[in-house]
């Protein structure tokens, strides 16, 4: 089912993973997609690159977003198949406390740098990923930088993150 | 250069008493220091001058023009500089090699122009082992380079002088079996019979003598680039490796002293290729008669001869790029070596066959390369003719009122 | 690439034999051939690479965490250092968030500014890249003929918006300045002469031109003296589409191992559908489709699209006010959007999602230098130093692109 409509798309993922997909939600074409369940988003992700009608075979991007407000950390893919050139949104909802989503970087190479990233700066941990450490901070930088209540150490190895300002007298 | 101490102790213009042998030690120094301060290290340093400046003007920029006229005092600045410079010795080098290191190179480098002629009778030393101890004495550098290399306690500088080392030692191979046609041809290895072998006329010259000494020709050419460390052969100088490959550790006097041995090695190229293959210093005698202005002549054109091959070792830095170490070990060995072998081969063959040579061959030699030339300047004046069309959109400035394109 | 007779035995016996190991290097973040500040764990075996293991965040500036914090307007000077070469995208890509986000309409005499603008950068960037990746490979002189020409485009654009580099020409809602009187002449005589140089750069390093004197194409075939050239670049680190497209790789690296892509053909914006290009595409023409030389020659052609681009445009200018009215505190409804830019360096994706207020709640860049990145690992077992550094250039990597 050669399907470029979100909505075919999404009716394939329903009747075949069910409760583990939420309903279809976006107004756009470039933020239309459904959340799914941690467990199954390896699962969903297969199916979505294999599937004949789908054919996504690129991960356009993933990223993570920090949602204090709802205490999740949102992990959010972005897959785009360049055969029927559609692109489809899946987002993933963990805990802020103890995040971690099973690693997708057996389906498509790309997310091993991403989930790479998202960990660093996130503190998302990516279970079965092949190589999980920092990658932008240095390896011992305590904390993870993108969070919205992240606070910056006063010090590192001992040069001082912060300095008087140059406007005083 | 002992024929010119003779005849001055035959005219008496020695004071007596003094044994010949001292008379000859005497002159071979005074002339050795004067080439080394006088002929050497200006060479070396113009070189880079005129390096730069041919640089620029490939590049479409200017080159040095503040530091004296044309930028000419620039390399005397930065010999200047070099010499003023902080003297760093890594705290981890190994620190007798890592000193010693710039001192074998150059060693190695001066050593060879005891057997390079200038013109006439001046050579310090006519040895009649000349060419051959041209090549035993620049394999010092192989030494020096290794010594720098491992010295500088850096992985870089070390991979830059294993692959110096390695590219020196293979090129050494084409290089010789280069010139022994040569050597077969006028039947002796000094330098000056070489050269006395030759006449002035190009159809006299060894490059021409037959087609097999010309392949010869520029086999020992590009095998004498590479053992030179001469882009396109300049891996382990440049590139991935840091600024200077080998020399990288090694600042102020001994940066110099690498520095002076390759570009003077330039004109040690050039020189033996023009001893060899291109006539040397020989001028037809009509012209002078006299020994003085018949000298200076022959200096003149010989130094003319190996300042050209200078020029074109220049302009092949500035176009070519550089080749990667297999690719560059494959040349040689593939392709280099069986091809040098099969010209001493073809040669030793054409001398039996043709004992005095082919007055034909060398005539129709003669015009290939003429007609090589023409083709070539042909392109010249094409591109030349192509640029001053567009020269107006050479001054093209975008901030200025501009044509109005329909 | 063959490696016969140059591999070496290595014998591991400790006693009675010789013992070697392989050298670690660190190809520093100090270096005169990285493309900015990276760093490589080079395991070789001498000349032979077992494996380039790259280590990045030097440059990591965190911009994505800045745009949270000086919001909608302020970020946009922050989007030239995300890719400091081709800025113009990155600024583009921002204001098209917004404007998605926010449901602006562009005017059209704006869109064509950006595009020019675009267009311009485009060139700029890729003469940066092809100059530097031939100064890698040792050629030098044609980075300064590349640079010559650069010169030309930096003094047209800072007419237009003030810079040379990092450019802030864009905004949320159009572009900031309007072109001014007689540019458009300029730039129209500018890329009537840019174009036939991009053949004789090509020359330089290819060899190709003589059209007119068919001799000299044979003589020079057989010379063909730049084939140093060829043989550093051919068949060195070949990727497949299959795994081009497995990585994530985007741009002329994607396009250069066979994929016909281009963002501003398949997943049109701006005024790209009323413009007429071709997207050049790798053929394997010294090698294997997906070598390096192919990403290269993707590059050069891409650049005389540029050109036809940049008449249509330059030709076409409508009239009218080059930015909506915004306001000055912009605060775009709750959502989110995936905006993607065709920058010079591939497919740039900007996910932004706001929450109504002046800041942005997340700004995430996803740049085709990341993902370009990732597969030197893999691509460089193998491979040897010096070949290293032609794959890094062949990818046009940028540093700030990767770390942000």
């Amino acid at each position: 089912m050669a399907a470029s409509d979100p909505a075919a798309i999404h009716a394939a993922l329903r009747s075949h993973f069910g409760d583990a997909v939420g309903d279809l939600a976006g107004t756009r074409p470039d933020n239309t997609g459904t959340t799914v369940a941690p467990s199954a988003i390896v699962d969903v992700c297969r199916f979505l690159k294999t599937e004949t009608g789908l054919a996504f075979d690129c991960l356009s991007n993933l990223s993570g977003v920090d949602y204090p407000k709802r205490n999740v950390i949102e992990v959010v893919y972005h897959l785009y198949s360049y055969r029927y050139r559609h692109l489809f949104v899946l987002k993933v909802d963990v805990p802020r406390d103890n995040p971690a989503v099973p690693s997708v970087a057996g389906v498509w190479h790309a997310a091993e740098w991403q989930e790479r990233e998202v960990f660093d700066l996130l503190g998302v941990t990516f279970e079965g990923h092949p190589d999980l450490r920092r990658i932008l901070m240095p390896e011992d930088w305590p904390g993870h930088p993108l969070r919205k209540d992240f606070v910056e150490p006063e010090e590192y190895h001992g040069i001082s993150t912060s300095r008087e300002s140059l406007l005083k007298t | 250069m002992q024929e010119l101490v003779d005849r001055l102790v035959a005219d008496g213009l020695v004071p007596g008493g003094i044994p010949l042998w001292a008379c000859y030690l005497a002159a071979m120094l005074l002339f050795g220091g004067i080439v080394v301060f006088v002929f050497i290290l200006p060479i070396a340093g113009i070189t880079t001058w005129v390096e730069r400046r041919v640089a620029g003007r490939i590049q479409s920029r200017i080159g040095p023009n503040r530091t004296g006229p044309a930028g000419f005092l620039q390399w005397l600045a930065d010999g200047i500089k070099s010499v003023l410079k902080e003297d760093i010795v890594p705290s981890a080098a190994d620190v007798p090699l890592f000193k010693l290191a710039p001192y074998v190179v150059i060693t190695g480098f001066v050593a060879a122009f005891v057997v390079v002629p200038f013109g006439g009778p001046l050579i310090i030393a006519d040895l009649n082992v000349g060419i051959l101890y041209l090549t035993a004495v620049t394999a010092l550098v192989v030494v020096g380079i290794l010594m720098a290399g491992w010295a500088s306690n850096n992985k870089w500088s070390l991979l830059g002088g294993i692959r110096s080392a390695a590219q020196i030692v293979s090129y050494e191979i084409p290089a010789g079996l280069s010139f022994l046609p040569v050597v077969m041809l006028a039947g002796t290895l000094s330098m000056q019979g070489i050269i006395r072998h030759q006449g002035w006329a190009p159809w006299t010259w060894h490059v021409f003598d037959n087609p097999f000494t010309f392949l010869a020709f520029f086999i020992f050419f590009v095998s004498a680039l590479a053992e030179g460390n001469r882009t396109p052969f300049d891996l382990p100088e440049a590139e991935s490796e840091l600024v200077m490959g080998f020399a990288t550790e090694y600042s102020g006097l001994r940066n110099l002293l690498f520095f002076m041995a390759e570009w003077g090695n330039l004109y040690i190229i050039g020189a033996v290729v023009t001893t060899l293959f291109l006539g040397g210093w020989q001028i037809p005698l009509a012209l002078a008669e006299h020994p003085v202005p018949r000298t200076v002549l022959q200096f003149a054109l010989f130094f003319a001869k190996a300042y050209f091959w200078v020029f074109v070792a220049v302009w092949l830095r500035w176009t070519l790029p550089r080749i990667r170490v297999d690719q560059m070990m494959v040349m040689c060995w593939k392709y280099l070596v069986p091809l040098a072998f099969v010209n001493l081969m073809g040669t030793a063959v054409w001398m039996v066959l043709f004992p005095a040579g082919l007055g034909g061959v060398r005539v129709l030699l003669c015009l290939c390369a003429a007609g090589l030339l023409g083709v070539f300047a042909r392109r010249v004046v094409f591109h030349i003719r192509r640029a001053r069309l567009t020269r107006q959109d050479l001054s093209f400035n975008p901030l200025s009122t501009a044509r109005v394109i329909g | 690439m063959s490696l016969t007779g140059f591999e070496v035995e290595i014998q591991r016996e400790v006693d009675g034999g010789l013992s070697t190991e392989d050298m670690t290097l660190s190809m520093g973040p100090q270096h005169p051939s990285t493309h900015g500040v990276l760093r490589f764990v080079v395991r070789a075996d001498g000349e032979v690479m077992k494996e380039a293991i790259p280590d990045i965040g030097y440059l990591h500036r965190s911009i994505e965490k800045i745009a949270e914090k000086v919001g909608w307007h302020g970020f946009m000077p922050y989007t030239d250092r995300v890719d400091y070469v081709a800025a113009m995208f990155c600024n583009q890509g921002w204001a098209m968030a917004g404007e998605r986000l926010a449901g602006i309409e562009v005017p059209k005499r704006s869109e064509y500014c950006r595009v020019i603008a675009a267009e311009f950068n485009r060139i700029q960037s890729h003469l940066l890249s092809v100059g530097s990746m031939a100064m890698d490979i040792g050629a030098y002189t044609p980075f300064t003929h590349a640079l010559r020409e650069r010169e030309y485009i930096n003094d047209l654009i800072e007419e237009l918006c003030g810079a040379r580099l990092t450019f802030n020409y864009m905004r949320i809602g159009g572009v900031a300045w309007d072109i001014p009187p007689g540019w458009r002449e300029k730039a129209l005589a500018y890329v009537e002469r840019f174009e036939p140089l991009i053949d004789e750069y090509n020359a330089l390093i290819f060899a190709y031109v003589e059209r007119f004197e068919p001799l000299i194409d044979e003589y020079n075939a057989l010379i063909s003296f730049n084939k140093i050239y060829t043989e550093r670049l051919a068949n060195v680190a070949v990727i497949t589409a299959q795994e081009a497209i497995d990585y994530n790789l985007v741009g002329p690296n994607l396009r250069g191992s066979g994929v016909h892509y281009d963002v501003r053909r398949d997943e049109p914006y701006s005024v790209y559908p009323e413009l007429d290009f071709e997207v050049p595409v790798g053929t394997g023409e010294m090698g294997m489709v997906g070598d390096c030389f192919d990403r290269y020659m993707v590059r050069m052609r891409e650049m005389k699209e540029s050109c036809k681009i940049l008449r249509q445009c330059l030709q076409r200018l409508p009239g009218g006010p080059v930015v909506a009215k915004v306001a000055r505190n912009f605060k775009p409804p709750a959502g989110d959007c995936y905006v993607r830019v065709e920058s010079a360096r591939g497919d740039m994706g900007w996910y932004v999602v706001s929450d109504g207020t002046a800041f942005p709640h997340r700004c995430k860049i996803r740049t085709g230098s990341f993902a370009a990145m990732s597969i030197i690992q893999k691509v460089s077992r193998n491979l040897m130093i010096a070949d290293l550094i032609a794959v890094i250039a062949s990818f046009d990597l940028v540093a700030p692109e990767i770390d942000r």
